[in-house]
């Protein structure tokens, strides 16, 4: 059954439904907990850093919340897998202007992949939050923010 | 009961293909799509008549109220007036001198909350709220009480959404000052039971607020057959603009009143050394107030009053009818509250979906309603959802546009399964 429109697209549905690395992370580094109180999206990113190395080596989740924020978490673990710190911190930069509006996929070179499948959420302000929770919150476990991470 | 097809339909009472030509915005589109507009619990839209009017006003008439004895001055404020009268008249006031202009329901309530709950509730003294009000309706007297150290009381809801009013009368003493209730609930559609409710009320001599912000676009209201104490309503949700809105109040009741805002035209004479307030309505309606708006709130009257509100009350309950069994066919979805008195209102609970995606993937057919806890987190936390998708229904909408809404949702329902 496909669902005709930009934002709900199968890839969306198909990581809502199966979430990707949902699981907590025995012997994780990094950690945080991120809450959207709009949907009441909460999720806890964990992610196991190599420092030497500055690599991400493993991401994972767990949490509940809307389609958008749950296959958003799924896809952003994916994606992260194996990327350098820095590398992160780019496409958290690139993801979040985005859903804002204030970068152009289609226009500028970017590190996004299928993330821009989420470009569909500009049109609702009100639900960006639900989309860069997950990146919020893992900058927050990069930064070792253990007070966790709000989206409000 | 099988499709869609089989609902037998109500040949509507009046003519809803004139109506919707009185209401520009309903024959636009979104995203190519036409726009289906199902939620006027949160705020209604404009017919011409209003948009006009108010138009009219604006460019030839526009003028201040109470503070001049030039003409345009004059005719602004009789016009003023009239619009009080009409509202008067609307709720069945006996006298305009009990309308009071508010900026809408919430102000009126908190109007009432610090004028009449700073003087009459003490330490020890209780207020009666239900568990399905606004926050408008919640938050006032939640803060009220912790400054007299009253107690707030709440009176619960069954499971179909009705009030259980057995423990209302538990609740009841002789230390109650008001029971502030709605008419109809905005989260469940619930038609509370207020004559009886303030009937009780008075019996134990506790005075009785009515928000009246879901009922008075709707039904028929009789603040004297009611007997309330208060009636608070919103224009915006009533066909009318934005930041005007009101109450009824008993003449005898808010004479006792000590002002809530203070300043100009709501006194009687001002020295350095002391103030004498003006009576009411004047009283509470102090500064400038939205002159435009007031003028546009009576030709929404009048608009409302030539369709008929038995009309109008008739076709909206033909409407919900045929909505719920609509809906009611669908699996995997809840409609919270089912009270058999009821509003024109379906909350929507899927289990398959969450609400803010159900708002998003309809408004993406076109199709707007609201999605969150509509202001009455109390009542979500009651009935165990975090949130509902709510589809509210005014008189211009369609057999047709329910249609839409249920096989947007069960598309949506697909799609997550
Ligand atoms: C039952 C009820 N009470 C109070 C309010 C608050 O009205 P307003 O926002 O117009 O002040 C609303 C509107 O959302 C309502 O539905």
């Amino acid at each position: 059954m496909s669902y005709d429109n930009e934002l709900y697209q199968q890839v969306i549905l198909d990581h809502n439904r199966k979430p990707r690395n949902f699981h907590e992370m025995e012997n994780a580094t990094h950690c945080c907990h991120g809450v959207n109180p709009l949907c009441g999206d909460d999720i806890t990113v964990y992610l196991k850093v190599d420092e030497a190395e500055e690599v991400v080596e493993d991401v994972s989740f767990t949490g509940s919340g809307c389609a958008i924020s749950k296959a958003s978490t799924s896809l952003m673990t994916n994606h992260l897998k194996g990327k350098k710190i820095d590398e992160c911190r780019v496409v958290f930069d690139e993801f979040h202007k985005m859903v804002l509006g204030e970068f152009e996929p289609e226009k500028q070179e970017h590190h996004l992949g299928k993330l821009t499948l989420f470009q569909g959420i500009r049109e609702y302000p009100s639900r960006t939050k639900c989309a860069s929770l997950a990146w919020h919150t893992m900058v927050g476990a990069l930064d070792k923010k253990t007070e966790g991470v709000s989206t409000e | 009961m099988g499709d869609a097809k089989t609902i037998s339909i109500e040949k509507p009472c009046i003519d809803v293909d004139k109506i919707r030509a009185d209401f520009p915005v309903l024959s636009k589109e979104i995203g190519g799509k036409p726009l289906i507009y199902l939620d006027n619990g949160a705020t209604t839209q404009k017919p011409w008549q209003v948009i006009n009017r108010v138009s009219q006003f604006d460019s030839e008439e526009y003028g201040t109220v109470r503070r001049g004895s030039y003409r345009l001055c004059e005719n602004s404020t009789r016009l003023y007036e009239e619009a009080r009268q009409k509202v008067a008249d609307f709720l069945g006031a006996p006298t305009r001198q009990e309308i009071v202009f508010t900026s809408g329901t919430t102000q009126a309530i908190n109007l009432v909350a610090h004028s009449f709950g700073r003087k009459f509730v003490n330490a020890g003294d209780e207020v009666i709220i239900s568990n399905i009000e606004h926050h408008a309706n919640t938050v006032p007297w939640q803060v009220l009480c912790e400054e007299k150290g009253a107690t707030l009381k709440v009176i619960p809801v069954a499971d179909n959404g009705e009030l259980v009013m057995e423990e209302y009368d538990k609740l009841l003493t002789d230390k109650t000052r008001i029971v502030a209730v709605n008419h109809v609930s905005n989260a469940l559609g619930t038609i509370n039971p207020i004559k009886e409710i303030t009937r009780k009320a008075h019996s134990v001599g506790a005075k009785v607020l009515v928000d009246g912000a879901q009922s008075a676009p709707h039904m028929k209201v009789d603040v004297k057959d009611i007997d309330c104490d208060f009636y608070t309503f919103s224009g915006h949700k009533m066909y009318a603009p934005s930041g005007i809105g009101g109450m009824f109040g008993k003449m005898e009741v808010m004479e006792t009143m000590p002002p809530y805002v203070t300043g100009g035209d709501m006194i009687m004479q001002v020295t350095l050394g002391k103030t004498t307030y003006a009576k009411p309505p004047a009283r509470f309606e102090a500064g400038t107030p939205p002159i435009s708006q007031v003028i546009g709130l009576g030709a929404a009257i009048d608009y409302i009053g030539g369709i008929g509100m038995d009309k109008i009350f008739e076709y909206e309950k033909s409407l919900l009818n045929y909505g719920t069994r609509l809906l009611s066919d669908i699996d995997g979805l809840r409609i919270i509250g089912n009270a058999k008195e009821k509003a024109a209102l379906l909350s929507i609970y899927l289990e398959s979906a969450h609400p803010h995606d159900i708002i998003t993937m309809l408004d993406q057919d076109g199709i707007a309603l609201r999605g969150g806890h509509h202001c009455a987190q109390p009542t979500m936390i009651r009935f165990g959802v975090p949130a509902t998708a709510r589809a509210s229904m005014a008189f211009y909408n369609k057999y047709e546009e329910l249609d839409a809404l249920a096989e947007g949702l069960k598309k949506i329902i697909k799609f997550f399964s």
